[in-house]
């Protein structure tokens, strides 16, 4: 789960690294009594999981209350690459001399949380990676003992920080790990840190990536999670609790089982098709879970067809049949055409009892694919 | 032959008597493993499917001689199960619960590399040699004994695999889910050097997907340490960056490393040739027989 600027930033100065004033917004009146109390230059930030905001125009300086207005009203209820922005930060533009990146994550090859450093900030730190790896200095954390403070300074000597403003890059470091460890995050960065003209050292960005599993033990991060889901579709599976993503084309799925589910996907771009969605519905799914499975598919507007792939182990072919069948019993007309395949644990009985008239069965998973991604191209039509 | 499980694999189960625990624990035992005790905090003295139940993983070897333990323990509590089965010194311990935090399963992994046991999982549907044991949730009944290898992060795509090898009279040593998250015990390297060092293993299909750069070590290794013949699948072709498909660990990084695009790479440069379907891995692994 991906937190706002806003909030990650929130987190940071609770924690004593220093951020630039700020303030949220949702109306252009809003902006404009922001940046009032805030002064000029400020910078209007769309709050939205976005990457690149500001090259696809969803960050822009202002410098008097006009280009204030204009900026509000061309980034509240823009597009950003299929987000609708309804808030925004506005912040207090920051005079810098030099721009810094620092972060931790998961090294996941390694099994442990690594710290990075970089003199090159306030760029894509990826694009500095593949480009110039060595730009980038790295500890490994013992996730035992946590970020020794001699670790935070070594990686900030080595990054290449100028000496007068190691400790403050340091210590920011320092607290970026307790928070990663307390917060259960997964990814934890600042790009950039900035260094101003007078010498402070200032998180200018923010972000923070918590791990979904272990939101139960992160209560209030558990509350925003409403906040971080972004369309009808997103809260929807979230009330449901599918691992559900959303994609461009028209042929909906349901399987159960992430490799089986991906793989039902990567079928159906093999013969021609396009799939609208990953849809997990877990293992051992009874019958009310796979209605809303179905609910889930049919509200996406783009899905012209749809195909079930379920192979039971611990889920059984009979269950998800029955699901089936009352799901579809309550329409008067079935949306679209929906392709059942069905094996494993008790998958015969499960095809005893589909009823036929609402839904096409396959024996095999190539077949209910293909006939599933011509059903769409049909209905498309 | 077998690795890691076979007629003499004595199991305790930790977490029995959950619901998910004593289902699978019967199924265990009715497919002929053999489950010796069950280690559940505060339970000791009960038994659950005529298994005798242990207040403590040590007190459940120590009373039944186990060597293996199988997890189903709720995901808050099974780094704390997984790490009392390593101190243990169990020769095997199959996590099979999903959903444990990232940062739990970083200690884990830390005091792993301290251990000799070997971890299979988390996340995981866990590991059968068909005829003799499973420890986990597959279905026993869609496989059968014979010469075939298969690994795999994914549990269904594991039974889809073997149905496709089981309908054309493939067997299978053993099969092995490593678990779809981030960071695993039994890696597709220790699960591929295991199957070289089978003699009964003639062949073996490996079931990789998007995130992390596990398949691209294991081409590595397959280059330059094996002689079984691999067959390879590769799940996600069609994930966008960003999005986690399901598993914790299936993630394409925004940077674009992950993809299947470079594990198919890697896999195709290692001799391996990669299936465009599942149904295809199957034929691969025929044509090597």
């Amino acid at each position: 789960m991906r937190l706002h600027e806003y909030q990650a930033k929130d987190i940071f100065a609770d924690a004593g690294i220093p951020v630039p004033n700020s303030q949220l917004a949702d109306s252009v009146a809003g902006v404009l009594d922001a940046v009032s109390a805030i002064g000029y230059p400020a910078a209007i930030k769309a709050q939205v999981h976005v990457g690149g905001r500001g090259k696809a125009g969803g960050i822009k300086i202002a410098t008097s209350e006009e280009e204030a207005r204009e900026a509000a009203e061309s980034i509240l209820g823009m597009d950003l690459k299929g987000y609708t922005v309804d808030r925004v930060l506005v912040e207090e533009g920051v005079d810098f001399v030099d721009e810094y990146y620092v972060g931790v994550t998961m090294d996941r090859g390694e099994g442990e949380p690594v710290a990075m450093v970089s003199t090159k900030g306030g760029v894509d730190i990826e694009a500095v990676a593949e480009e110039d790896p060595d730009a980038i200095a790295q500890e490994h954390i013992d996730p035992a003992f946590g970020l020794h403070p001699y670790q935070a300074r070594k990686v900030v000597y080595d990054a290449g920080v100028p000496a007068e403003y190691a400790r403050d890059v340091s210590s920011i470091l320092s607290t970026l790990y307790e928070l990663y460890e307390a917060n259960d995050a997964s990814d934890i960065e600042i790009n950039p840190v900035m260094i101003t003209g007078d010498g402070d050292v200032i998180a200018a960005d923010a972000v923070m990536n918590i791990d979904e599993d272990a939101l139960f033990r992160q209560p209030d991060l558990a509350d925003m999670e409403e906040d971080s889901y972004q369309n009808d579709l997103e809260r929807k599976a979230g009330e449901y609790g599918f691992d559900y993503v959303r994609l461009s084309g028209n042929t909906g799925i349901i399987g159960n089982g992430a490799g089986l589910v991906m793989a039902t996907l990567d079928l159906v771009d093999y013969y021609g098709g396009t799939p609208a969605n990953f849809l997990d519905v877990g293992g051992g799914a009874k019958a009310d879970r796979i209605g809303n499975a179905l609910d889930m598919v049919f509200s996406d507007e783009n899905v012209d067809s749809v195909v079930f792939n379920i192979f039971g182990g611990i889920t059984r072919g009979d269950e998800v049949a029955k699901g089936i069948n009352e799901a579809l019993e309550d329409f008067e007309e079935i949306p679209k055409p929906v392709v059942v395949r069905l094996a494993g644990t008790n998958a015969e009985e499960g095809m005893e009892i589909l009823n036929t008239d609402l839904v096409q069965v396959e024996a095999t998973l190539e077949d209910a694919v293909q006939r599933a991604v011509a059903n769409a191209e049909e209905v498309a039509q | 032959m077998s690795v890691f499980v076979d007629d003499d694999t004595r199991v305790v189960v930790q977490g029995i008597t959950g619901g998910e625990g004593k289902f699978h624990t019967e199924q265990m035992l009715e497919y002929g493993t053999n489950v010796v005790a069950g280690a559940v905090p505060g339970k000791g003295g009960q038994e659950v499917a005529g298994v005798p139940v242990y207040d403590t993983v040590d007190e459940a070897v120590e009373a039944e001689d186990a060597n293996a333990s199988v997890v189903f323990v709720p995901p808050a509590f099974a780094g704390d199960a997984v790490f009392e089965a390593l101190d243990t010194n169990l020769d095997l311990v199959v996590a099979i619960t999903e959903g444990i935090p990232t940062q739990d399963m970083a200690k884990v992994n830390k005091r792993l590399s301290e251990v000799d046991t070997n971890l299979i999982g988390p996340n995981c549907p866990g590991i059968i040699t068909p005829g003799e044991a499973k420890l986990g949730i597959l279905p026993g009944n869609i496989f059968e004994a014979g010469n075939v290898g298969l690994v795999s992060r994914s549990g269904t795509l594991t039974y889809q695999v073997v149905s496709n090898l089981t309908d054309r009279g493939i067997g299978q040593t053993t099969a092995i889910g490593i678990g779809g998250d981030p960071i695993i015990g039994t890696s597709f390297i220790d699960a591929l050097e295991a199957f070289e060092a089978d003699p009964e293993t003639d062949a073996i299909a490996m079931c990789g997907e998007i995130g992390g750069e596990d398949e691209e070590q294991a081409a590595k290794y397959i280059a330059e340490y094996m002689d079984t013949p691999v067959a390879g699948f590769i799940a996600g072709r069609t994930a966008p960056p960003g999005k986690r498909m399901g598993h914790a660990g299936a993630i394409v990084s925004g940077s674009g490393t992950g993809t299947a695009e470079s594990k198919i790479n890697a896999l195709n440069d290692a001799g391996v040739p990669v299936a465009d379907t599942p149904g295809e891995v199957a034929e691969a692994i025929d044509d090597f027989l």
